[in-house]
């Protein structure tokens, strides 16, 4: 975890929030602009949609990129933003957004990482990446306490009886994982199919015939227990009459859907829960904050990754007179400029 | 022509349908909230809805990568379809169909 708090925040020329293919990008033309960037994303990795919703399916309207899949476009595009040594902060969620008192803008992380900066550019596409919850009366009373959608600590789940619903690699790959540690774990699935590397499902049901976990083809039905704990699960098998599991900790799996989250509390003007812009600079409603790709909102608006591109080109150019008000913004072609061919790391004989 | 969608809270709503459209675009189009996060690429299951028994053989089973996402669905039962995979052509006229919890 990083070392700071808010008497001692990481100082930088801009916070982006989400590394999306859009935030990415941002880092490029923003670099271009001798701004530096710190990105804060939930996910673990970056490239937003394109790594966590389709990595492997293809994109063709990039242009002069006739066919690239989501996870290659985000390779090329942390390729491309390597000479300007961007800094990421994942598995936070950004969460606070206040000026300081020297007039910039100070920005807290869910696990207190603290940012300051000139400017902020909001880059949160379709909001951040949040547990699905599963469809179960009462569920949030447990959840935190004895109910679960990711692991921090494995220590917490020792001797415990564990039930694991989902069908999915992290519903598996934490199945395997905490079968060791658990007291007793059961795997439960509404069917008996599984969308996870193949290696996990052959390892999974080799534990099942050992009998070292269990694996129930049923639906989650209830959740019984008090004060946030939970005593037992009830299992809905095809065909059969409900029956109660006992359970300490459920751990649900069921993918991540996205939520427009802190973003709304930023104080910026929105418009059906997006954000809305200049068009000319993509500045929101507040100076210094800026809104592009998926998030923002203007007449004619179309949320393709091109627009984004776009996007971040006009913001940057306004970005660079927060950063370096001392400064002139210069137009210059990346072909042409050795000025520019210099920051990239191309130069060849000037 | 039309489908017959109905909403979560069970009124029905008759929408102009277009050849070719998807199910899950007619029901945007049509001003019924749906949440599609994924704009129908088949990768989100937020376009999850019931197609009514009597219709169900009229439209193309489900292909794999369906299959597998609406396993990873909640409330599913066999009339489960996700709207962004049904294309809607003539044969489909008058189709009924229900949005799913979560595809709001
Ligand atoms: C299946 C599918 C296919 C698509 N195909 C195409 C296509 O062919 N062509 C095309 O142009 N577009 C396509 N799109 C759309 C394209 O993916 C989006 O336009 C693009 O991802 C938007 O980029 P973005 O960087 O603005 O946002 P996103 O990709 O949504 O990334 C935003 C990031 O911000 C993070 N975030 C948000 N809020 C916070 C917070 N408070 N704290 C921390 N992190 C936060 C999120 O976790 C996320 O990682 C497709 C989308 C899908 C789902
Ligand atoms: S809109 Fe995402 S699967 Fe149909």
């Amino acid at each position: 975890m990083t070392e700071n708090n808010a008497q001692n925040p990481i100082t930088t020329d801009a916070i982006i929030v989400g590394a999306g293919p859009v935030g990415l990008f941002a880092v490029f033309e923003l670099g271009l602009n001798d701004v530096k960037c710190h990105l804060v994303d939930i996910l673990d990795r970056p490239g937003g949609q394109c790594a966590e919703l389709y990595p492997e399916k293809p994109i063709y309207d990039i242009p002069a990129v006739p066919i690239c899949t989501g996870a290659e476009l985000t390779e090329k595009l942390l390729e491309q933003i390597n000479p300007f040594h961007p800094v990421f902060h994942f598995g936070q969620m950004a969460e606070s957004l206040v000026k300081t008192p020297e007039g910039k803008w100070r920005l807290t992380t869910d696990r207190g990482t603290v940012l300051e900066a000139p400017i902020v550019i909001i880059a949160a596409g379709g909001g951040s990446f949040v547990p699905k919850r599963p469809p179960i009366k009462g569920i949030d009373a447990f959840e935190g306490k004895s109910v679960f959608y990711s692991v921090r600590k494995m220590e917490q789940f020792r001797d415990k009886k564990i039930v694991i619903a989902g069908g999915g690699d992290s519903a598996l790959d934490w199945a395997i994982n905490l079968q060791p540690v658990a007291n007793h774990l059961t795997l439960v699935h509404r069917r008996d199919e599984f969308r996870a590397a193949p290696d996990s499902v052959l390892k999974m049901r080799s534990l099942v015939a050992e009998g070292l976990m269990d694996l129930k083809i049923a639906n989650l039905t209830t959740l019984n227990g008090a004060d946030g704990h939970l005593t037992e699960v009830v299992l809905q098998e095809d065909g059969k009459q409900p029956h109660p599991l006992a359970c300490d900790n459920l751990l649900a799996f069921y993918g991540l859907t996205m939520k427009l989250g802190p973003v709304a509390e930023f104080g910026l003007n929105l418009h059906e829960n997006l954000v809305t812009v200049d068009v000319a600079t993509f500045e929101t409603s507040v100076p210094g904050i800026f809104a592009i790709g998926d998030i923002n909102t203007y007449p004619g608006k179309m949320k393709l990754i091109l627009s984004g591109f776009h996007e971040a080109a006009l913001m940057a150019k306004k970005a660079f007179t927060y950063v370096h008000p001392d400064r002139r913004y210069r137009f210059q072609y990346t072909t042409s400029s050795s000025d520019l061919q210099h920051k990239l790391g191309v130069t060849e004989a000037a | 022509m039309r489908i017959i969608c109905t909403d979560m809270e069970g009124k029905d709503h008759e929408l102009l349908a277009t050849e070719e459209w998807s199910v899950m675009e007619i029901i945007r189009e049509g001003g019924i909230p749906i949440l599609a996060q994924c704009g129908g690429s088949c990768a989100c299951a937020t376009c999850h809805v019931y197609v009514d028994p009597e219709w169900k053989g009229k439209i193309p089973e489900p292909n794999e990568d369906e299959i597998g996402l609406l396993n990873g669905a909640f409330d599913v039962n066999e009339n489960s379809r996700l709207a962004c995979q049904i294309i809607f052509n003539k044969n489909l006229d008058g189709l009924k169909i229900k949005l799913a919890p979560g595809s709001l």
